[in-house]
């Protein structure tokens, strides 16, 4: 659990970040979203000291940041940023091992660890682990910079705007791949955006910040249906923010008891998905299956908009 | 492969054929002397050999010619231009064989005006030829090493040794040997001190940006001294710190000699070096330094594993800037006694005995193309970012 108490940042009259306090929970996904210059780029890198706090203080675990010297600290946390910050003259095996190396570990265990890294983000090592980073994709690229990020099997990954570069359908799939990863490895992630959307499809947990401070902490539909502040409405969008409430209960999750002989939809798929799916074939119910067919239930048109509505 | 159309005629080919068409008509090929300082009598090509060769010699350089004008394949265009430097190097020595009386000491032959303009025409033509090939670095280096290894056979069988020019090396060639290891050791010595001087300037220019145009304008004023005032300025200071400081004079640290050459030569090195220092380390992509902070790189890792090795293409880009000026400029060292071939330079000068000046001039032009052509395959081999 990282715990951020009373932090702040001044740079000379200037407040960056200003008395931030936030409880960040194990094997979640945090996201803090913000305009630019709100400080939240501040606010991520003041957990690996990256900035040192003005005032306040960072709990990783119960044990204070502060204690140990920030390089050794940094070894701990795994760090993935916009534009990938890949090393230019080093192969993507060495990328991917630069940290493991930091800390001394033996060779085999580098060459076995960034096997399985590549295999986990599908990039084939035998082709892949001694190209240059030149030699890749933007898509390629950003996946080698997250796999170099979880080298040394950090508990904790921090990413300040991870998929910024990415265009929109790499955009997505890499999104995809992070919460696989995440449930995979269990990593308690902290992501920095000024995407709405990606915060409300990747956060557990979503910090809205404005002017240095954080204007409400909490699981995305409850910013939806109460937000604490004007700015967080704008930041979230008035005009539909129903899709966007069902865009974050999935079909499985819904599941009505009994059988429909209306179209299937996947388990996995989104209230919002499910719903574009019936207004498309004009049916009023949607059978709910599991990946490998077996009935969950059954999805009704009147069920799914009462998805849609604070309650 | 479509051939290109016979009516596109080469331009450089049209330039080396122009040039080479005038040298043959209005230039002399060697100039024959009595001895070495008299004025010559200028010779064409066709007074100096046997008729038939004469006529082959001609006939080789129009084939070359044609070949520089229409042959479009890189290869063929290297092959002509070959060609062509081997029939004017084989008939200047021809003639140098043919005018020395056998035994004859005194009487000179010197490769005249024409010789050389033809020698550059092909000599460009052969280097763009190679531009073309786009041959890799080891590649390049190795074309290198054949030409040295070629000329230097020759050089050793004696092909050449009635000109003038090695007349006078055969005279000198103790000293030769002595001035040109001292040419190296000066140009080397005054580069390694820059290097370890101005690397880390560049580095602190780099990290503290407030110091940044005090430094490199500093250096900027050095550069721009001229380099025989700059051998004056440092006479006086150099000559009294060697007659108060007896160890500086032991030594041999004085005002004429090894030691203000290699000051002057050292404060000229540092510009480049430590703008290029400067340079290099601000093209590193700052999402690599900021990555590799966030991982937990040391300062020090990062500026050795990262920072610097990113920017060694850049520095080394310097440090052939300034390995190719200083071998050029030791020259001027020998003025003040600092030894070089620039010795045989002003001697030559002094003497108006050209062959002389030339005995200085040729190698000092061979050493500067060599270091050339070995730094910049080292670049392009370290840089290994670009595809």
């Amino acid at each position: 659990m990282i715990a951020v108490e009373h932090l702040s940042k001044q740079y000379g009259p200037a407040t960056v970040v200003d008395d931030v306090s936030l409880q960040i929970e194990r094997d979640s996904i945090t996201v803090i979203v913000g305009t630019s210059g709100s400080g939240k780029s501040t606010l991520l890198r003041m957990i690996n000291r990256l900035v040192e706090p003005t005032s306040g203080r960072v709990l990783i675990d119960g044990n204070d940041t502060a204690s140990e010297p920030a390089h050794l600290l940094r070894r701990r946390i795994g760090y993935a940023i916009q534009g990938n910050g890949l090393f230019p003259h080093r192969t993507v095996a060495e990328n991917i091992a630069t940290v493991p190396r930091l800390l001394g570990w033996e060779a085999a265990r580098i060459r076995a660890r960034v096997d399985q890294l590549l295999e986990v983000f599908q990039l084939d090592p035998g082709e892949f682990a001694e190209k240059f980073p030149h030699q890749l994709s933007g898509g390629q690229q950003q996946r080698v910079g997250v796999a170099r990020a979880l080298a040394a099997e950090p508990n904790v990954l921090l990413m300040d705007e991870p998929f910024g570069a990415l265009d929109p359908i790499i955009r997505t799939k890499a999104q995809d791949d992070l919460l696989d990863i995440q449930r995979r490895f269990g990593t308690t992630i902290v992501l920095v955006t000024h995407d709405m959307d990606e915060a409300f499809r990747l956060g557990d947990q979503v910090a809205v910040m404005s002017h240095g401070r954080v204007l409400q902490y909490d699981r995305p539909a409850v910013l939806l249906t109460h937000p604490a502040d004007p700015f967080v409405t704008r930041m979230t969008g008035s005009a539909d923010r129903a899709m966007r409430l069902l865009s974050l209960t999935t079909a499985g999750e819904a599941a009505l008891p009994g059988a429909s002989d209306g179209p299937a939809v996947a388990a996995s798929a989104s209230l919002r998905d499910a719903l574009s799916d019936l207004v498309w074939q004009g049916a009023e119910s949607a059978a709910v299956v599991d990946a490998d067919g077996t009935p969950r239930g059954r999805l009704t048109l009147s069920a799914i908009l009462a998805h849609g509505r604070p309650s | 492969m479509t051939r290109p159309p016979l009516h596109r005629i080469d331009p450089l080919g049209a330039l080396v054929t122009a040039a080479g068409a005038a040298a043959l008509v209005f230039l002399p090929f060697v100039v024959f002397k009595a001895n070495r300082i008299v004025p010559g009598d200028p010779l064409g090509l066709l007074d100096v050999l046997p008729h038939w060769a004469g006529l082959g010699c001609q006939a080789s350089l129009i084939l070359v010619a044609i070949a520089a004008l229409g042959v479009a394949n890189a290869r063929g265009r290297l092959a002509a231009a070959l060609l062509g430097i081997l029939v004017v190097a084989a008939a200047v020595a021809a003639a140098g064989n043919a005018l020395t009386p056998a035994g004859n000491k005194v009487v000179r032959v010197a490769p005249g005006a024409g010789f050389w303009v033809l020698l550059v025409a092909f000599g460009l033509m052969a280097t763009d030829a190679i531009t073309r090939l786009r041959p890799g670095p080891g590649m390049r280096v190795l074309l290198l090493a054949v030409f040295l290894a070629a000329t230097g056979l020759v050089l050793a069988h004696g092909t050449f040794d009635h000109l003038s020019v090695m007349r006078e090396y055969a005279v000198n060639a103790a000293r030769f040997a002595r001035e040109a290891r001292q040419h190296v050791l000066l140009a080397l010595g005054s580069l390694l001190a820059a290097v370890i001087v101005a690397l880390p300037l560049g580095i602190l220019c780099h990290r503290v940006p407030r110091l940044r145009g005090g430094i490199l304008g500093t250096l900027n004023v050095v550069q721009t001294i001229p380099a025989i005032a700059l051998f004056g300025i440092l006479m006086a200071p150099l000559g009294a710190l060697a007659a108060a400081v007896p160890l500086a004079a032991k030594l041999g640290v004085r005002g004429i000699g090894a030691a203000p050459a290699v000051l002057a030569l050292f404060l000229y090195s540092l510009l480049p070096v430590a703008a290029n220092t400067v340079t290099g380390l601000r093209r590193v992509s700052p999402t690599a330094v900021e990555a590799a902070r966030g991982m937990g790189m040391t300062r020090w890792q990062i500026l050795t594993g990262v920072e610097l090795v990113l920017a060694l293409p850049v520095i080394i880009t310097g440090i052939r800037i300034v390995l190719v000026q200083n071998i050029g400029m030791v020259t001027i060292a020998a003025l003040i006694g600092g030894g070089g071939l620039g010795v045989f330079v002003f001697q030559g000068i002094g003497q108006t005995a050209i062959d002389l000046v030339l005995l200085g001039a040729i190698p000092t032009v061979v050493l500067a193309f060599c270091a050339a052509v070995v730094l910049d395959a080292l670049v392009e081999v370290m840089d290994r970012t670009r595809p």
